[in-house]
């Protein structure tokens, strides 16, 4: 994974310095909260319902066991003893007092960590495939493209005020694992004629208006992406609408134009940056490729696995992903056992998970945007060992992309901007459909629960989504049925009238039933849902 | 009956007025009247709390309590995680809360 060079270490550094000079005035009263407040905003410091919340930015969802380990310190030292790994692939600490703040930037910045392009209207931290350097799907690793996104957007001087924030996804596979579909930009990187390029998609998103986004250009040079980005920027930044935050992003200017129309401004733009020769030299781009180099893999290993112990095998088959190097696997780590809470992790758990990366996974691990976590490269023979540390920990829950590995927002119990709680209703939800033979049966199902219309827990991308109201002072819940954030994108549709927070989850096992009894062969929910539409299912929710 | 809530500057801890000062304790709130705006203004501007504002109350046998559910976690503390609210011991802590 990517190392920072003595420019990187020296930016965050005295990154952290500003910083603490400006709670030191904040502190002192020299700064209003009026002119602190997009400061703090810039390093990732939000002011939550209960306390000063950090995010910490994890670029593209990759970390190192040091890196974690540090996390888990900042949890214990500073926090309570948790964070909570967001739907951005980020991190947040939920319990921050300011006049610590500087000395936890200092200390990220110890393990090349920083909360900056976690908050603000800038480029936001680059998301990509958690599997990404192990899919075998993939044509090439997305990352050092995502890292080199994350170097030309940091503090980039035309980029940091921008209408709104603005979000990339870089991908590299068929199979969509990021949502990309659904970031202000896509890219998807693709092979044509033995040439790698991307793919560009604009204008997508979730919030309060979901849009999935347009290609606007079918092949773009990679020697072309970061002028192109440039161009795609540039434009929107030059006509997206300033004068009202909820028409700022990106996809409200995409639709406004049309999206050919955009297209023909981003290239005229191009055109012009294009002849300024602004590309950055390949000599630098090696030099961030090289950092992603394979690992030194073994070869000749057995793909054999032993299977005696039958709750290994459950976990095995449903956490366990094709690795592209043969004796290896992919193993993601739920954060979401029956009753919990999605996306937490104690500092102990973080340290263990830290020390299965430098043990079984050449010291990576990824953040998932499903608030999982992910050991990219552990060999099939070590699965076992791994998977008995991870039960002691409380870590092996065996559910990936099942009815329980809710994505849940922090809801109302955390969240400022929230209206309704989401974790008790994911907790409710889980517990329900806690059998897992009930929820291998129910196959794939993606459910999402947000607290608000901000959408950050991802309902329209739901195959099952919910969305959390404020009906005068009391919550209410509407249920969405078949969005998809993966390469089949939708955005879900709502049923009806909400409910209550019993009986949200009464539907939910209502719409269950009735794809259990109309589902062919092989049919995932969310297939059911578009061949028989939605009227059957408002059917049998309201009667 | 109106409340003034805010965040303590340098732990973000959730306060109450109290007539006098701030308390961490939904119990210690008064009324502030008409007065709430004053009060926050004032006390924002010798940096004795951040961010105040005045929202609806109700007196109940227990004492003050938030009118709305949003203002009323703030007060308690997260109702997922009963071992991190102000009240920690009592499990009947949160009835009030939902």
């Amino acid at each position: 994974m990517y190392r920072y060079d003595q420019y990187d270490q020296s930016i965050v550094d005295a990154r952290v310095e500003e910083f603490r000079d400006q709670v030191a005035r904040r502190l002192s009263g020299a700064l209003t909260e009026d002119q602190f407040k997009p400061l703090r905003l810039m390093n990732g410091l939000y002011l939550q319902l209960h306390a000063y919340m950090l995010r910490v930015a994890v670029p593209y969802g990759t970390l190192n066991g040091r890196q974690m380990r540090m996390l888990a310190s900042i949890a214990r030292k500073y926090d309570r003893g948790y964070g909570h790994f967001t739907t951005r692939q980020n991190i947040q600490f939920n319990w921050i007092e300011l006049a610590d703040t500087p000395d936890i930037l200092a200390d990220l910045s110890t393990v090349e960590m920083h909360a900056i392009q976690t908050s603000g209207n800038c480029i936001r931290n680059i998301s990509s495939d958690q599997f990404a350097g192990a899919a075998a799907d993939e044509v090439t690793d997305p990352r050092p493209w995502a890292e080199l996104l994350r170097q030309w957007s940091s503090f980039h001087p035309e980029f940091t005020y921008l209408p709104r924030k603005f979000k990339f996804a870089v991908i590299a596979s068929d199979e969509d694992r990021a949502a990309m579909r659904l970031h202000d930009i896509g890219i998807r990187i693709v092979e044509r004629d033995g040439e790698h390029g991307a793919r560009i998609f604009a204008g997508g998103g979730m919030g309060r208006t979901p849009m999935v986004s347009h290609e606007i250009k079918e092949f773009v040079p990679l020697s072309d992406l970061l002028p192109y980005l440039e161009a795609c920027l540039r434009v929107y930044n030059r006509y997206g609408r300033r004068d009202n935050m909820y028409k700022a992003r990106i996809k409200i200017l995409v639709n406004d134009l049309g999206a050919e129309e955009y297209a023909r401004q981003v290239e005229e733009e191009f055109a012009g940056l294009k002849a300024l020769d602004l590309d950055p030299p390949k000599a630098e781009f090696d030099r961030i490729s090289a950092y992603f180099a394979p690992p030194a893999f073994e070869t000749s290993l057995s793909d054999d696995i032993d299977r005696r112990d039958p709750d290994f095998a459950v976990w095995l088959d449903q956490n366990v992903r094709t690795h592209k190097q043969p004796g290896y696997a992919i193993a993601t780590i739920s954060l979401k056992p029956v009753g919990g809470i999605p996306g937490d992790a104690t500092a102990e758990q973080m340290e263990v998970m830290a020390a299965l990366a430098e043990r079984y996974s050449f010291d990576e691990l990824r953040v998932t945007h499903s608030q999982n976590v992910v050991l990219p490269h552990v060999r099939k023979a070590d699965l076992y060992a791994v998977w008995q540390t991870l039960r002691e920990a409380g870590l092996a829950e065996a559910n990936l992309d099942l009815i329980s590995d809710i994505i849940a927002c922090p809801g109302l119990d955390y969240c400022s901007l929230a209206n309704a709680r989401s974790i008790p209703v994911a907790q409710k939800i889980a517990t329900r459909f806690a059998d897992q033979k009930r929820q291998k049966e129910l196959g794939e199902l993606k459910l999402k629960i947000s607290g608000c219309i901000n959408a950050c827990g991802h309902h329209h991308a739901g195959h099952i989504g919910i969305l959390g109201v404020d009906r005068k002072g009391t919550e209410n819940y509407q249920l969405l049925l078949g969005g998809s954030g993966a390469e089949d994108v939708s955005l879900a549709k709502i049923t009806g009238p909400g409910f209550d927070e019993d009986g949200i989850v009464d539907a939910i096992e209502k719409v269950t039933d009735l794809y259990l009894e109309q589902r062919t062969e092989g049919e995932r929910f969310v297939d059911t849902y578009r061949r028989i539409g939605m009227p059957a299912f408002k059917e049998a929710i309201y009667g | 009956m109106k409340l003034l809530s805010g965040n303590d500057l340098k732990s973000g801890k959730v306060v109450w007025w109290t007539g006098q000062d701030w308390s961490l304790h939904i119990e210690d709130a008064v009324d502030t009247g008409d007065q709430g705006e004053a009060i926050a203004h004032a006390e924002e501007g010798a940096r004795r709390v951040n961010v105040p504002y005045v929202l609806d109350g109700v007196m109940t046998p227990e004492g003050p309590r938030p009118a709305h559910i949003k203002d009323r976690i703030r007060a308690l503390g997260p109702t997922v995680r009963p071992d991190l609210t102000l009240k920690p011991a009592d499990p009947d802590a949160g009835n009030w809360v939902i």
